[in-house]
């Protein structure tokens, strides 16, 4: 059964994820940063920031929640057991920062079909609250057995 | 500007999964139920694997010198990473162009690639 690709350009509704700085030094000391830009106010303040900084992968935490409701959309048809993620890939711009706002908007950007694999290719596009784009993330799923 | 990204090595520890899952939000049984993680053949719970990529992604920024000079990265997940396993994260410098400079990437466990093709720009300022 060929995969549906009547879903390629759908946008899902934008999601505003506000950046802690707790979450912010969870997230580093899960990861194993140690670079006190994530860990430390005073730290981060001294270097001229205004509070801790995101590393660059915090971009999962904030791009995620838009990107969730494309994988179970009925129209994009994902079988969600067969899923597994084959690939990723992030653009950064301006460093996130504790206290700030992103909002991220995703997109079907292709779905294709080979060797009895579906890829269904996602982006996010996450701007910060002063309209700069923090991340780009492209997001691949492939779907075994279509 | 040349730069030489070292190798990083790190041993996720056996309740890993938990807190990247509460860091990260991805509460995928796969990665916390030991019980249903074998029920669908794995080996047991496995590793997220945007963890992993931010292992590989560590490793760029600790040797460019900060969370700033990471400027892209993409990776490809392949086979599974496994807690209490250790993470070998090798880079090598493929071009250096302009103000930036474009490196390769794997990340292994066991000698098998977890990760594979991955490429990140970094700025070198």
């Amino acid at each position: 059964m060929p995969v549906k690709t009547d879903a390629i350009g759908k946008t899902f509704p934008p999601v505003t994820y506000a950046v802690g700085r707790e979450k912010i030094r969870e997230f580093a000391l899960a990861v194993g940063e140690t670079d006190p830009l994530h860990l430390d106010v005073d730290a981060a303040r001294a270097a001229g920031h205004r509070d801790v900084v995101a590393p660059p992968m915090f971009a999962v935490v904030y791009s995620a929640p838009a990107v969730g409701p494309g994988i179970f959309d009925p129209d994009v048809g994902i079988n969600f057991a067969m899923m597994v993620h084959g690939g990723q890939e992030f653009r950064w711009g301006p460093l996130v920062v504790a206290g700030g706002e992103v909002t991220t908007t995703a997109s079907v950007k292709d779905i294709s079909e080979r060797d009895g694999m579906g890829f269904y290719v996602f982006e996010s596009r996450s701007l910060d609250q002063d309209g700069q784009e923090v991340c780009v993330g492209t997001w691949t799923n492939i779907v075994r057995g279509v | 500007m040349s730069v030489d990204v070292p190798e990083l090595r790190v041993t996720p520890d056996r309740y890993l999964t938990y807190r990247y899952a509460g860091a990260s939000g991805d509460f995928n049984p796969i990665h916390i139920d030991e019980e249903f993680a074998r029920q669908v053949g794995l080996p047991g719970r496995i590793l997220h694997g945007l963890y992993t990529m931010a292992q590989v992604a560590r490793a760029q920024t600790e040797a460019a010198g900060g969370p700033d000079r990471l400027r892209s990265l993409s990776v490809q997940f392949r086979g599974m990473g496994l807690p209490e396993k250790e993470i070998v994260v090798r880079t090598t410098v493929r071009e250096e162009r302009g103000g930036a400079i474009i490196v390769d990437a794997v990340a292994e466990q066991d000698g098998k690639q977890i990760i594979r093709n991955a490429s990140a720009e970094l700025s070198s300022s």
